[in-house]
């Protein structure tokens, strides 16, 4: 049977079904899954013997991983760092979001919490675990805790009184307190320079969780230091650390450190949305260290509203096109664009090709999160976790488990 | 014998892709009677299984009821591996068409008999009642499938120790490491392929023109094996202007002022 990619059949799930795309473009890997998991379709077709029960015409759009997002505030008028005791809110919220997220072809986030107080992170963190994605929204991968042990003076827009700036005298205590249970943790972005940090560093990764720098002071050295320890990214390259000085190149100069583990690459976050990083400071990391790229969208409550005045918590914020402001002010108030567009902004600004571009959007933030043998990839064994984009990464389906949860 | 010559590669392609849609279609294929293929694997193919995928997809042509046996396999390739013809097949043509996996042969070249594995090929293509149209490329000593020259016309699908040239030819797809070229290959013999209803023949690139000159201007010879179709009743060579460069003018003549007529064949 031969079902163009939009066709209401693929919305259900059917037990043993082998679905084989065709008429579309792929990067790396395979089109043929069956049970919500890639196949070999060789293997398939040789050993098996087995032609599709379901063949998708993609009418030649591109067919790559479900977007990962790794550093989302919120989005569609809901932030995760917003607690308002009252749960079954917060719980709608946040299905909300991972529901909306199905149109911009993300299917699995990070939702990200700022600076906080220790009592949000405590309410916050237990609804935020991670969980597969499925027809009522994108799976989570856990939470990304940006903050509070960061740098008062690089905290943008992260309330201060929050700001935690010492681990000492120890770091393991300190991060219990705050965060509380971190099992559903699993990303922190930290300043290196805190003391403590290094310390607090091993620990959080000796527990699985991914480190990140940023939001930090930290020179070069300091920066080397929390990669040493075992941080593997930096959140947000160029925003909220110190600008690249020729005699100080700061957190911005591990892009070329020779000091970086051989044995595991060393990412960095960029906001790619034309207005958080210049096209020129997207293509200079682009080309000093094109393999560490990954894109995130850090995006704010606004993202999904529209243009117009938009109440968020306490804050009134203007969006006109991609650009937030605070009512009444020039000052951003985050980031409003969608996955889609960072990608498409990311082949203009750094001149990379669409494969480099989507491959910072998939694979490289599974790499980062260690989980690539089910997201991130088409290779055999992985989720079905699929979106369909044009040339110009306009979305046009989006499937997890080999399940249609979005089509245009 | 048909010669047909096209200006291009391209249009070389075009015209196979509609010779084989025309000869399936008004074969109408059914559940009760499957036409079979004989397909070959190389470069001079590809375009030609690019224009049947298209046609697939425009809803012109199914191969639902369709059979299919390829020419030969390397011998202990893995099956996964990428210059191994299974994947060639499977890359360039299965996976985008409709054919049950079912009905497509290809020799196991890790078969654990050999000899085995190419009687019951010969075997199978009876059982299916014999290949209605086999395609084939040559190289460019004239060979068709590995029955390199001094195969015998009467061979039939055996194992075939490939010749240093071939091996040399080979290494580009191998690392240019000949130590990782396979020596050995399974291929149907020029007589299997003889017993085919219709032989088309693709021939293209000035590379190929001695052997086009060979296959058709000269006698039938074991050193060019592809002129043994001078014996069968229904060739088709198809080939690009680069192709004929070395055939005699009169020959180029007398093809193409066939054209007219030829091109009717495929409307």
């Amino acid at each position: 049977m031969l079902v163009r990619y939009n066709d209401p059949s693929l919305r259900a799930v059917v037990a043993g079904r082998l679905v084989q795309f065709i008429n579309c473009r792929v990067i790396e890997g395979g089109a043929v899954f069956r049970d919500g998991v890639l196949l070999d379709s060789a293997r398939v077709f040789w050993e098996e013997r087995k032609a599709a029960d379901v063949q998708v015409d993609c009418c030649g759009l591109i067919l790559s991983p479900g977007f990962i997002d790794i550093q989302i505030n919120g989005g569609f008028g809901f932030d995760f760092s917003t607690w308002t005791d009252d749960v079954a809110a917060y719980e709608k919220g946040v299905s909300m979001v991972s529901r909306r997220l199905l149109e911009h072809g993300v299917t699995s986030y990070a939702p990200t919490v700022i600076t906080s107080s220790p009592e949000t992170y405590k309410q916050v963190l237990p609804h935020l675990g991670r969980r597969n994605g499925d027809a009522n929204g994108a799976g989570m991968l856990g939470a990304h805790v940006e903050g509070p042990f960061i740098s008062v003076a690089k905290k943008g827009a992260h309330p201060e009184r929050f700001v935690r700036g010492t681990l000492e005298p120890s770091s393991e205590d300190e991060i219990d307190y705050v965060y509380g249970d971190t099992t559903n943790i699993s990303l922190v972005t930290i300043a290196p320079e805190l003391p403590g940090a290094l310390q607090a560093i091993s620990t959080l990764a000796g527990r699985g969780i991914t480190v990140s720098l940023g939001h930090s002071s930290a020179g070069l050295e300091a920066g080397e230091a929390g990669i040493a320890a075992g941080a593997s990214c930096l959140t947000h390259l160029f925003n909220a650390m110190n600008a690249y000085h020729h005699r100080d190149p700061g957190l911005i100069g591990l892009l070329t450190s020779k000091y970086l583990p051989k044995d595991r690459q060393t990412y960095y976050g960029i906001i790619s949305d034309g207005i958080h990083t210049h096209d020129s400071a997207i293509r200079v990391a682009h080309r000093t260290a094109p393999d560490g790229l990954i894109l995130v969208t850090d995006a704010i409550a606004a993202l999904g509203m529209g243009e117009g005045s938009h109440v968020l918590g306490v804050q009134r914020v203007r969006v006109a096109g991609i650009r937030a402001v605070i009512e009444g002010t020039e000052t951003t108030a985050g980031s409003v664009a969608s996955m889609p567009l960072c990608i498409r902004h990311l082949i203009k600004a750094a001149r990379c090709t669409l494969e480099q571009a989507l491959c910072a959007a998939t694979k490289k933030p599974a790499s980062l999160l260690g989980i690539t043998a089910a997201k991130g990839t088409l290779a055999p064994g992985s989720d079905a976790d699929l979106v369909l984009v044009d040339d110009d990464i306009r979305v046009h389906a989006t499937f997890i488990g080999g399940q249609c949860v979005y089509s245009a | 014998m048909k010669l047909i010559i096209e200006e291009t590669a391209d249009a070389v392609a075009e015209y196979a892709a509609r010779y084989v849609r025309r000869k399936i279609n008004d074969f109408s294929p059914s559940e009760e009677r499957y036409f079979v293929l004989g397909l070959p694997t190389g470069s001079t193919p590809l375009g030609m299984y690019r224009k049947l995928i298209q046609f697939h997809r425009a809803g012109t042509l199914s191969f639902k009821y369709v059979k299919t046996f390829n020419m030969d396999e390397y011998v202990g390739l893995p099956r996964d591996h990428p210059e191994s013809y299974h994947t060639f097949m499977h890359h360039n043509l299965f996976r985008h068409i409709d054919i049950d996996p079912r009905n497509v042969h290809i020799l196991d070249g890790n078969a654990a008999d050999l000899k085995k594995e190419c009687d019951g090929y010969e075997a199978s293509i009876k059982a299916a009642g014999g290949i209605h149209l086999f395609i084939g490329g040559i190289g460019p000593d004239g060979h068709i499938a590995f029955n390199e020259p001094g195969s015998s016309l009467s061979s039939r699908t055996r194992i075939k120790t490939l010749n240093a040239d071939t091996i040399q030819a080979n290494a580009r797809f191998f690392d240019n490491d000949l130590s990782k070229v396979p020596t050995q290959a399974l291929t149907v013999g020029v007589a299997t392929v003889m017993d085919a209803e219709e032989v088309m023949i693709l021939i293209t690139g000035a590379h190929k023109a001695l052997a086009l000159h060979k296959a058709i201007e000269e006698g039938v010879s074991h050193m060019w094996t592809v002129s043994a179709f001078q014996m069968h009743p229904t060739t088709l060579f198809i080939a690009d202007e680069e192709a004929t460069l070395e055939l005699k003018v009169k020959t180029v003549k007398y093809f193409k002022g066939l054209m007219e007529l030829h091109r009717r064949l495929v409307e």
